[in-house]
C-alpha cells in the first residue's frame, strides 16, 4: 500500500486545511474534496465536461500538463487563474504531495 | 394541429437508463414514450463518447458508449416503444385522475400514466459570466446568450465577450450583419479552430471589428435597456462602450433545466427520490439514473439500471393500485414481446 499524501485547501479566510489522501485508490482531486465535504457539484462526474469542480492551483508540486479536453473546457470559462484546473483532471499520487489549491467554481 | 401522444410511461432522456427503463416497463407490459432534447437516443453515451470504452458494464469486459446504446436500442425493440427526439419537455401538469400531460418545446403533447425522469446530466445550457446586473438585461433587454437568429442583429451594435469557438465563429459571421461588432476575450490567444482564429485577427486589422484582448466585460448599464457595457483590462483600465446587444458566448453547462421547476423536492440539482421505488417527492413521477440522488448514490450506468427496474414495480402499483405485481424472469417467460 503506498503513503497517503497531503493536499492543502486554501479557505475565504485565508488559513489552510489539511486533507490526507489515499494514492492507492484512484482518485481524482475533485473525489477527494467531495468526499471531504466541499461544495462542489461536479456536476459530469470527472470527464471535464462542466468545469464545475475548478480549482485554483496556489503552490505544490509541478503538475502534469492539462490535458486538450481540459484546456478547452477552462478555455470556455468567463475566469480563470494563472494556475486554473479542473480537479476531476488531477490523479492523487505522491507526486501531487503538498498541493495546495482554492476552489474557484464560481459562473459554472 | 398538435402532436399528441398516449402511453402508460413517458420516460424523460433517452439515455442508457431511460432506454433499460423501456425494457423493464415492457416485462410488466406497460408501454413507454421516450422524450430526449438530443436529436439521437443515447444520451451523453451518443453524443459525448460514442467512440470510448465502457468496462463497468456487467456481462460485457468492454464496450464501446455507441455499441451499448445499440444494443439498447435492439433490446427494447420488442417493446415498441415510441420516440420524440430533438425536443425538450417544457410544461408538466398532474391531471386530476393522477395522470399526467406533458407539453414540449415544439408543441408535442404526451399523455401517459406515470412519469420517469431519467434526464442524466440535465441539459445543457449557456455558461452566464459573473457580470454585474447581468439578469437585469435578459429577455430581449440587450443580453443573449446565443444566436438563434443573426438577423437580428442586423445594424446593431454588438459586445461579444468569450474566447471559444462559438465566440470566434459568430464573431465572424456577425461582423457582416451587426454595424459594429467588438470581441472582448480574457486572454491573449484563442484555442478554437485556427483558422477562425486568424479570420477574427484579419477582421480585427481591417478596422472591420474591434478586439479588445486581455480584458472582461464587467460591468452593464441601461434603464430598463442596455446602453453601455464596461471593459476592464487585466491591468485594470476600464473603458465604457455604447452597444445594443451584449452576447457572452462562455460555452455550455449542464444544468437541471426545466425539471428544476416542476416542484419535486431536490438537493443540490439532482431529484431525491425514495430508493424503494425510485419514486420523487410528487406521486407518480420516478427519477432514475444521474438526475437522482439518495444515500449511498453512484452514478453509475449499472445502478441506473438497478433503479429502472424498482421504478418499473413502483410505476405499475401506481397505475394499477389493484393488480398483483409478480416478478417475471425472462429465462421462464421466453423472448420479451408486448
Amino acid at each position: 500500500m503506498e503513503e497517503d499524501i497531503r493536499i492543502y485547501v486554501e479557505e475565504a479566510a485565508g488559513q489552510r486545511t489539511e486533507l490526507i489522501g489515499p494514492t492507492d485508490m484512484g482518485l481524482s482531486l475533485m473525489e477527494l474534496l467531495k468526499a471531504s465535504g466541499y461544495d462542489i457539484q461536479a456536476t459530469c462526474g470527472g470527464m471535464a465536461l462542466c468545469a464545475t469542480c475548478h480549482v485554483e492551483v496556489l503552490a505544490g508540486p509541478a503538475l502534469p500538463e492539462p490535458s486538450d479536453d481540459e484546456l478547452d473546457m477552462l478555455e470556455t470559462l468567463p475566469m480563470v487563474h494563472e494556475g486554473s484546473r479542473l480537479s476531476c483532471q488531477i490523479r492523487l499520487s505522491p507526486r501531487t504531495d503538498g498541493l495546495v489549491v482554492r476552489l474557484a467554481a464560481t459562473g459554472a | 394541429m398538435p402532436n399528441t401522444i398516449s402511453t402508460d410511461i413517458c420516460i424523460i432522456g433517452a439515455g442508457p437508463v431511460g432506454l433499460f427503463a423501456v425494457f423493464e416497463a415492457g416485462l410488466l407490459k406497460l408501454r413507454c414514450h421516450v422524450v430526449d432534447a438530443l436529436p439521437q437516443p443515447g444520451g451523453q453515451l451518443s453524443e459525448i463518447y460514442p467512440k470510448k470504452p465502457i468496462y463497468d458494464i456487467p456481462g460485457f469486459p468492454e464496450i464501446l458508449a455507441g455499441d451499448l446504446v445499440d444494443n439498447l436500442m435492439k433490446q427494447i425493440e420488442p417493446f415498441h416503444p415510441t420516440f420524440t427526439l430533438g425536443e425538450r419537455v417544457e410544461q408538466f401538469k398532474k391531471l386530476d385522475d393522477g395522470s399526467f400531460q406533458l407539453h414540449t418545446t415544439d408543441g408535442t403533447e404526451i399523455h401517459c400514466k406515470a412519469v420517469a425522469i431519467a434526464g442524466g446530466l440535465g441539459s445543457f445550457e449557456p455558461r452566464k459570466p459573473a457580470v454585474e446586473n447581468l439578469e437585469r438585461f435578459e429577455g430581449g433587454k440587450g443580453v443573449h446568450y446565443m444566436v438563434r437568429d443573426p438577423e437580428y442583429f442586423r445594424d446593431r451594435k454588438i459586445v461579444i465577450a468569450g474566447g471559444g469557438d462559438s465566440a470566434l465563429d459568430w464573431t465572424n459571421f456577425l461582423a457582416n450583419v451587426a454595424s459594429d461588432v467588438t470581441l472582448v476575450h480574457r486572454g491573449t490567444t484563442f484555442r478554437g479552430a485556427a483558422d477562425s482564429a486568424e479570420k477574427v485577427q484579419k477582421l480585427a486589422e481591417a478596422g472591420k471589428i474591434k478586439l479588445v484582448l486581455s480584458s472582461n466585460v464587467t460591468h452593464l448599464h441601461g434603464n430598463g435597456k442596455l446602453a453601455e457595457v464596461t471593459i476592464t483590462g487585466n491591468d485594470g483600465t476600464a473603458k465604457t462602450v455604447p452597444l445594443d446587444c451584449f452576447i457572452p458566448l462562455f460555452g455550455l453547462t449542464p444544468k437541471l433545466g426545466p425539471i428544476g421547476e416542476w416542484g419535486l423536492e431536490l438537493e443540490n440539482d439532482a431529484v431525491k427520490v425514495n430508493t424503494m421505488d425510485y419514486s420523487t417527492s410528487l406521486p407518480g413521477v420516478y427519477a432514475i439514473g444521474d438526475i437522482n440522488t439518495y444515500p449511498g448514490k453512484l452514478k453509475l450506468i449499472l445502478c441506473g439500471f438497478h433503479e429502472a427496474a424498482l421504478m418499473c414495480q413502483g410505476a405499475f402499483k401506481y397505475i394499477f393500485p389493484d393488480k398483483k405485481y409478480t416478478l417475471k424472469y425472462t429465462t421462464v417467460n421466453g423472448a420479451p414481446s408486448m
